[in-house]
């Protein structure tokens, strides 16, 4: 229970001092992004009162009470009013957010777990083969992938098997035709849209946990109890799956919240040419817009999100390993 | 008189401390025995040479244009035009020196602001090493390109010195982090205890006592810094963020892109800037193989079961 607590009130730290780089970065950078937030919402007909006021929560008054000024964006960032987005006129940016959130967590959530088990199962096989080529095949193709840049994968995958064979759609997260409802056209149309994203993720990020999940597996298989299982006459696939593999996840475990922040980064670059509608292309979108209020509020979105996602890899690891909990 | 002064000369010779420099042959012959990493060091210095005879290599200027626009491979261009009638080949050759120095400086600055934090956090103990330790935490779990993609954003066309600023603030908590570990491991050690007796003061401990005996951590540090400075670069150029003026791996794809070489069906100029990208990372990783072996023994002698 100590364990937790610490773990939790750990958390809330990292998040508040999260929370306040966000707040610090544009009132650190050169020129006034509030001026040309402003500017650029003008375009769009008259700024009120109310709209000038959450950008300058969000992106600082040059003149302006640091303090008050970050006691309003606290309020802000508590009741998720980020203010409208101008490159999306007039919806709000919240809304924006609340619309693309569901297919970069499913795209990435997904891809990262199938990667992780895929990974580790083979990294677990080239360890105990070692040296021989069921080592060396999956070792160099995998740390060679590993290597592709994540938008070089999506733009071979897109142009051989989107534009020359036509296999998958081009881009987009769902068909024209299809209307989002729960029903199971739509379901596949999602699935069979999101698959070139996917298989680029999974060609990226696969190598890392075959490497890393080989690494630890060598540490194990040279530990005594591994030998003295050996001595004893065990089956060799009981040594390598239950004595060896068993312990030599728990490391491999550890990679899994910051290699989620790699992803993540890269998912920016893979919707991006998929077109593919999540927080990534938003990102994107707001960057090349200047549309700031939208981008920071992304930035905080994406930054909170893999936040959790370690503090729930870290109260797994506890649960795992005792030792973990002193 | 002759003799005695030979003599003092051929003992001060043989008293001498070994090289400064020494380890860093040390090394290189270490990793040439292995043959992941010799293949990694031959592929490097390839993109090296590329790098620094482009002038003499490429067949045209970097930025030369006024050739037939979107041509397929021909004799004259080997890759192809791009949509501006520029020359493929001779853009990625001169590519090459954006990505070598932006992954050597890079990486190298991250390498240095990792040893500094990462060995002072090690050695001293107490609220201070709390608080580094919640600051590096932060730098690793937030998410890199993210972070840069932002900074990118609000610096507009920053060029090269911003993009190398951004990948060394973004990225040098995960080389901090690994010399902690063995700072702490080196800290308890005699030599540090003796050292510490003798009144050596803690900078000169941390620097000259402890710093030496990391070389293969450090250097293993150094080649992934620059991997994924390397991948960074590009990507922040592919999105735009960098100076598209300037012709690297990165804006070669951006250009692509956005003169829909999909549609064009010009598949070298998509293929050949990312397979040079995904070689010289190779190249670097290969090596890293070579240098995780000198720090992790087991690692080295192993057999299949």
């Amino acid at each position: 229970m100590a364990f937790v607590l610490r773990k939790i009130g750990l958390f809330l730290l990292t998040l508040w001092a999260a929370v306040t780089l966000n707040f610090l970065l544009p009132r650190m950078m050169p020129g006034s992004p509030t001026d040309a937030a402003i500017a650029k919402l003008a375009q769009n007909g008259p700024v009120t009162d109310a709209t000038r006021k959450a950008i300058e929560a969000q992106l600082g008054v040059p003149d302006g009470n640091i303090f008050e000024q970050y006691l309003g964006y606290l309020h802000q960032v508590i009741t998720l009013d980020f203010g409208v987005s101008y490159t999306f006129y007039p919806q709000s940016v919240s809304e924006m957010i609340w619309q693309a959130f569901p297919y970069t967590v499913i795209l990435v959530g997904f891809v990262t777990i199938i990667a992780f088990v895929l990974g580790t199962l083979i990294g677990v096989l080239t360890a105990w083969k070692r040296n021989t080529w069921l080592d060396a095949l999956p070792t160099l193709t995998g740390s060679f992938a590993s290597t592709f840049p994540y938008f070089w994968t999506a733009l071979l995958l897109l142009f051989f098997a989107g534009y020359v064979f036509h296999l998958f759609p081009t881009s987009g997260a769902f068909g024209p035709t299809a209307s989002p409802a729960m029903t199971w056209e739509f379901f596949v149309d999602v699935l069979y849209h999101a698959a070139l994203p996917a298989l680029t993720i999974l060609i990226t990020s696969l190598g890392g946990w075959i490497i890393g999940m080989r690494n630890a597996m060598i540490n194990t298989l040279g530990d005594d109890y591994v030998t003295f299982a050996e001595a004893n006459g065990l089956k060799g696939r009981t040594v390598a799956i239950r004595y060896a593999a068993r312990n030599a996840i728990l490391p491999n475990l550890t990679g899994f919240g910051l290699a989620l922040g790699g992803v993540v980064g890269g998912s920016v670059l893979v919707e991006q040419v998929f077109g593919y509608p999540g927080i990534g292309y938003l990102l994107f979108n707001a960057v090349i817009g200047q549309d700031y209020p939208l981008m920071q509020a992304l930035f905080l979105m994406i930054t909170v999100s893999v936040l959790i996602a370690n503090f729930l890899v870290d109260i797994m690891y506890g649960v795992l390993d005792p030792r973990t909990r002193r | 008189m002759t003799t005695t002064q030979n003599v003092t000369k051929s003992t001060e010779k043989a008293m001498r401390p070994p090289r400064r420099l020494a380890f860093i042959t040390r090394l290189a012959a270490t990793l040439w025995a292995n043959w992941k990493s010799r293949l990694g060091l031959i592929i490097l210095a390839c993109f090296i040479f590329v790098a620094i005879f482009a002038p003499l290599l490429a067949p045209y200027g970097a930025s030369q244009d006024g050739f037939e626009r979107n041509a397929d491979a021909s004799a004259a261009h080997w890759f192809g035009t791009t949509a501006a009638g520029e020359d493929v080949l001779s853009q990625l050759i001169y590519g090459s020196q954006i990505s070598v120095s932006v992954g050597f400086i890079a990486g190298l600055l991250s390498t240095i602001v990792a040893i500094v934090i990462g060995l002072s956090w090690g050695y001293i103990r107490g609220f201070g090493a709390d608080v580094i330790n919640f600051i590096v935490n932060l730098f690793l779990v937030i998410p890199g390109l993210p972070l840069m993609i932002v900074i990118a954003a609000y610096l507009q066309n920053g060029g090269l010195v911003m993009i190398v600023a951004v990948i060394v603030i973004t990225g040098w908590a995960w080389g901090a982090r690994v010399l902690r570990a063995q700072t702490q491991t080196l800290r308890s050690r005699d030599f540090v205890t003796a050292a510490r007796f003798s009144g050596e003061p803690a900078w000169r401990i941390v620097f000259k006592e402890i710093l030496p005996n990391m070389t293969s951590i450090i250097a293993g540090g150094f080649f992934g810094a620059a991997t994924s400075a390397i991948l960074a670069e590009a990507g922040l150029e592919f999105l735009g963020l960098g100076d598209s003026s300037i012709v690297s791996w990165g804006t070669i794809l951006y250009w692509a892109q956005n003169s829909n070489a999909l549609l064009t069906g010009q598949w070298i100029l998509l293929f050949a800037p990312g397979l040079c990208i995904a070689l010289l990372a190779l190249s670097l990783t290969l090596i890293n193989f070579g240098v995780d072996a000198i720090s992790n023994p087991r690692l080295r002698e192993g057999k299949s079961r």
